[in-house]
């Protein structure tokens, strides 16, 4: 049973047992454009909630992707790093960040679900 | 004023549209304090004869290289640049464009710089270089801040015999970053046991060859020695036609090649603007900082070139880009790659045979000289000479018999107890009678 | 997260164009690479092989040779003048970039810097030989000092971005020498600055604290004094700013500055505006680097090379670099080492830009302070001009406030077009004008900065602002297509850069034999 969580800074966590599954919105990678270069965390490296993450880059704008939640990664896609765009194709799916071992699951009520993420992207337009 | 195409109708025309009563409105957000009443304190307008008049009087207070028989190199060095050069860089559209940010009216640009990285990828046998730092000096300082980056750390090993001014220059970033650098005593002879400076916080060993003294030196062991503990050798040169005789970077397993490219298509300009070479591997091209031209397609499919890997850089990574610079220095390296493809392999090994001769010859002549001394082994087209003299006053005697000798080392490397070297340069552009000349001077001098 | 990424490869591709055999359009030419032109075995050079001598390389000889090709001389000049015709230029025509100052590069300049007295004398001469370079060193530093009425000039920077570290540099090295090198660790920046400023202070150490800039585009003293504590080291404000504005309160915010004991940095890449009117140093500026490729006309040179001399107040006068130049009895003399100073060391070997200062002082003297001064309120008047001329059918983030020699709008006026301020760029390209920066400041969304500068005739300002007003109605009358697909006349469509990005070549590699 996998329930999905969203930053404000666009960022998603879908949560899986004590895991979590993180990438950027789908939202975000429009706003990115052509993704051409993503760097992912060093596997064992311990994240609080909100430290720079990962980095994911277009042609023109450089963004940092902070965690969502704390925890350590487990582990990173490699895929996303020889193929970029899969992020654009797929960015809740095949184009993932990293995974991370929550270390404290009651930080997720303080992220939005996805109809609360929804509501938010309306407030940007 | 002939720059100035506005004339006093129009200006009004335009205030009219604008909607003020005079010019002095648009300045209204200057505190009332802080305007300068009238003029600035200097003299008014003067014709292009009258510039002229005033500026070639100050050129004519200095010597010019070409009027005397000239041994200077240390860092920038005098060559016979082809006329079509010269020419070339003054083409319109090369000089008087930008950076090529709309690269659909900028092919020319960026065509050139894919020509120029690959050029210079070649010549020091790198995988990739940049589209241009702005000298060899700072070019040497972003190499090292670089090789901190890559690895993590930020203690520096620099050679001895690397030249005296690009020392100063890492020695001032690094203090400025909170960053240690190892200095070793200056190596007249090539003899400085580097490995043994090497330690696990090293994160660059920087060496030149050939050396500021002119000895061409073999990089690979110390490439190994570095390698061993995880830190990255910096292969620096001052004179890119060294590189058409001796062997590169590359193949001495350098993880960066930096130097200075003035040698090939530019002056000596007292000093600048010159070009910056800067080439590495292609695993660390992301840290790499400075431009980069790439190829692409466009919308028709036909092969473009753009710049590229721009998220590297300050305009976009603000405080987290790999530099500051903003600028590359285009028409140098314009310069450089004109008077390169000029000469083509075959001509720069050829080039290079000559400069090197030419040295080996005034080496000989000189050294016949009774007390004077050469001092190098091996020699590219720079080496030590020493004499019973003080090198800053044998220097001034030889100019005041019209001959530039060299440079006394203690100019720049002043209380190292090297008063008495000169190091001594020399360039396709010396003759038989230069040679004879300084030889004359010199003996003279020892009298 | 960022958002201001922005399509970078063409929507669609484009129908080609009818081909010719050879691919040329005319005039417009196609040119291959020096290694596919080029053969790998000839020279355009002729050099003597020297007679037989004995090396003197020792075991260091290259064993390979360099795969480089050559060409002849016709072939060279050919190759070059072709990829030339390729580029525009300010000779070419109006180049209306933002915060750039695109002037015209005179060609007196030109001849001056080539004078065998300027160009062929070697830096590290006997200085008793080279009292020439210096003195024009000293005159253009003494010009730099009037104009800006501060204390001492650093003149070895090498761009302005180079400057900037340089201000910055003697900055941190005043603090250190005050003791106060620990607990200073900040820089105020404002939102809307260049990209050079916070990258340079974070290169010698120093963490970034953004200043919003007020509704109004310029910084309030409140917004800085809130800023201010006393872990700031300095504030780095660009006056005229990024907006094209002159920042009204500066002297407050100096004298804030001051008080809370920071430094003033000065981004003088707008004095273009100011020269003559005002005096930076009698704002309270302590250091502010000058683009000579800027506002005294060295030419762009496709990217480079710039200058960027640092106008020093006395508080930061003696921790200036070396070399510098300093006049003792009759002579001149190069001062090299810190000798004892507090210099906080070198910036780059030898002495600094002299091919661009010979080309400064000559433009300087050229126009003298009556044609400086006209200068400044040309380049003034025009970008209001411009400004004034484009209001009713662009939209400006400041309303109908006067600018100074830049003039910015923002894409509001394109909102139901569904058109991006880069598609109008790429319109321009096809009327036969280098577009405007666009895209910067990043604080107003989909910014156009147009800075004509003074050398524009009135008839040129006229055609480029009916050129606007044309392409703007079109714009918004709904023709798409013309927009998206721009540009069609020059010699590159739209690029991808996505590609570039993602699959980098970097240079040219040798065909793998089939």
């Amino acid at each position: 049973m996998s329930e999905t969580r969203y930053s404000k800074d666009h960022e998603y966590v879908r949560v899986e047992g004590g895991e979590g599954v993180v990438g950027i919105s789908d939202y975000a990678q429009q706003q990115l454009g052509d993704v051409v270069f993503a760097e992912t965390p060093p596997i064992g490296k311990a994240l609080k909630k909100g430290d720079p993450a990962a980095v994911v880059e277009s042609v023109k704008a450089a963004s940092d992707v902070f965690a969502p939640v704390s925890g350590e990664v487990i582990a990173v896609n490699s895929e996303v790093e020889s193929t970029p765009g899969l992020i654009n194709e797929d960015a809740f799916g095949r184009g993932w960040l990293f995974r991370i071992k929550l270390a404290d699951p009651g930080e997720l009520k303080d992220l939005m679900d996805e109809p609360a993420y929804a509501d938010f992207l309306k407030t940007l337009a | 004023m002939r720059y100035l195409p506005l004339d006093a109708s129009e200006r009004e025309a335009m205030l009219a549209r604008v909607g003020v009563p005079d010019i002095e409105a648009l300045f209204a957000d200057i505190p009332a304090d802080k305007r300068i009443q009238g003029l600035l304190d200097m003299p008014l307008a003067k014709s292009e004869m009258a510039v002229e008049r005033a500026m070639t009087a100050i050129a004519n207070r200095s010597v010019a290289a070409g009027s005397e028989p000239f041994f200077l190199g240390s860092g920038a060095y005098r060559r016979h640049i082809p006329a079509t050069v010269d020419h070339l860089i003054q083409r319109s559209e090369f000089l008087t464009s930008y950076t090529p940010y709309q690269p659909e009216i900028a092919q020319g640009t960026l065509q050139v710089l894919f020509e120029f990285q690959t050029q210079v990828a070649a010549l020091t046998g790198m995988e990739v270089a940049n589209a241009s730092m702005y000298d060899g000096s700072t070019a040497c300082g972003e190499a090292m801040l670089m090789a901190h980056r890559l690895t993590r750390r930020n203690r520096s090993v620099i050679s001895g015999g690397l030249h005296p001014q690009y020392v100063d220059v890492c020695a001032t970033l690094a203090h400025m970053a909170g960053d240690r650098i190892v200095r070793l005593a200056p190596d007249l002879r090539a003899s400085e046991d580097i490995a043994a400076a090497i330690n696990d916080e090293t994160s660059c060993v920087i060496v030149q060859s050939p050396d500021f003294f002119g000895n061409p030196r073999d990089l690979t062991p110390i490439a190994e020695a570095a390698h061993a503990r995880g830190a990255l050798l910096i292969a620096v040169f001052t004179d890119p036609v060294a590189l058409g005789l001796l062997r590169s970077p590359g193949e001495m397993n350098a993880d960066i090649a930096v130097g200075e490219g003035q040698g090939l298509g530019n002056a000596l300009n007292f000093g600048g603007p010159y070009v910056g070479l800067f080439a590495t591997r292609a695993k660390n091209v992301r840290q790499m900082p400075g431009r980069l031209a790439g190829e692409t397609v466009d919308a028709e499919g036909r092969r473009s070139f753009v710049l590229t890997l721009s998220t590297r850089e300050q305009h976009i990574r603000r405080e987290k880009a790999t530099s500051n610079i903003c600028t590359n220095s285009g028409l140098c390296a314009l310069a450089f790659s004109i008077h390169l493809t000029l000469l083509g392999a075959v001509g720069l090994e050829r080039l290079a045979k000559v400069n090197h001769a030419n040295a080996v010859q005034l080496a000989a002549r000189l050294s016949a000289i009774p007390t004077v001394e050469v001092i190098n082994a091996h020699f590219f087209n720079e080496f030590v000479m020493r004499t019973p003299l003080p090198a800053d006053e044998l220097i001034e005697a030889l100019a005041a018999r019209g001959v530039i000798g060299g440079l006394p080392v203690s100019r720049l490397l002043p209380g190292a107890g090297l008063d008495a070297c000169i190091i001594v340069a020399s360039t396709e552009t010396n003759t038989d009678d230069d040679r004879e000349a300084y030889a004359q001077a010199l003996a003279d001098c020892l009298r | 997260m960022n958002v201001r990424g922005r399509p970078t490869r063409p929507e669609t591709d484009a129908a080609p164009t009818a081909e010719t055999f050879t691919g040329n359009r005319g005039l417009n030419m196609e040119e291959a690479l020096i290694f596919e032109s080029g053969r790998f075995d000839a020279t355009g050079v002729d050099i003597d092989e020297p007679t037989p001598f004995q090396s003197k390389l020792g075991p260091h000889a290259r064993q390979s040779a360099v795969e480089l090709p050559g060409l002849t001389e016709p072939e060279a000049i050919r190759h070059y003048v072709r990829l030339s015709r390729n580029n525009y230029s300010i000779d070419a025509g109006l180049y209306p970039l933002g915060s750039c100052t695109m002037k015209h590069n005179p060609r007196l300049n030109e001849k001056m810097a080539r004078l065998p007295g300027f160009a062929d004398v070697h830096p590290l001469q006997p200085v008793s030989t080279a009292q020439g370079a210096l003195e024009l060193i000293e005159a253009l530093s003494d010009a730099l000092l009037t104009m800006t009425g501060m204390n001492a000039v650093a003149m070895s920077p090498k761009a302005g971005a180079h400057g900037e570290l340089c201000g910055m540099m003697a900055i941190k090295a005043a603090i250190e020498a005050r003791g106060q090198g620990e607990t200073r660790r900040v820089v105020l920046v404002p939102d809307s600055a260049h990209g050079t400023n916070p990258a340079t202070a974070a290169l010698i150490g120093y963490s970034v604290r953004s200043i919003p800039a007020g509704e109004n585009g310029i910084v309030s003293v409140e917004a800085v004094r809130s800023a201010l504590a006393t872990d700031v080291a300095a504030i780095m404000l660009t006056n005229p700013n990024t907006c094209g504005l002159f920042e009204r309160e500066i002297v407050d915010i100096a004298d804030a500055v001051h008080e809370a004991g920071a430094f003033f940095y000065c981004d003088g890449a707008n004095f273009n505006a100011i020269v003559g009117r005002t005096r930076p140093g009698d704002l309270g500026v302590d250091a502010m680097h000058i683009n000579l490729h800027k506002t005294f006309s060295t030419p762009h040179g496709g990217g480079g090379p710039g200058a960027g001399p640092v106008a020093l107040s006395s508080r930061l006068a003696p921790y200036a670099p070396v070399p510098f130049v300093k006049r003792e009895g009759g002579a001149l003399r190069l001062v090299e080492h810190a000798e004892g100073r507090e210099s906080f060391g070198r910036m780059c070997a030898f002495h600094g830009q002299m091919g661009m200062f010979v080309r400064a002082l000559s433009f300087i003297l050229s126009h003298g302070a009556d044609g400086l001064k006209q200068a400044s309120e040309d380049a003034v008047l025009s970008a209001n001009y411009i400004r004034a001329s484009l209001n009713e059918v662009m939209s400006a983030p400041f309303g109908e406030r006067a600018c100074m020699h830049e003039a910015l709008f923002d894409d509001r006026w394109l909102k139901d077009t569904g058109l991006t301020t880069l598609d109008f760029a790429k319109a321009m390209i096809d009327e036969g004008y280098h577009p405007m920066t666009v895209y910067f400041p990043l604080i107003v969304h989909g910014a156009m900065l147009i800075e004509p500068t003074e050398s524009e005739s009135k008839a040129s300002l006229d055609l480029f602002i009916m050129t606007l007003r044309d392409l703007a109605l079109a714009a918004k009358g709904g023709e798409r297509e013309r927009f998206r697909a721009a540009p069609i006349h020059a010699p590159r469509r739209r690029l991808d850069e996505t590609r570039a990005a993602r699959q980098p070549v970097l240079r040219w590699t040798r065909p793998k034999p089939i």
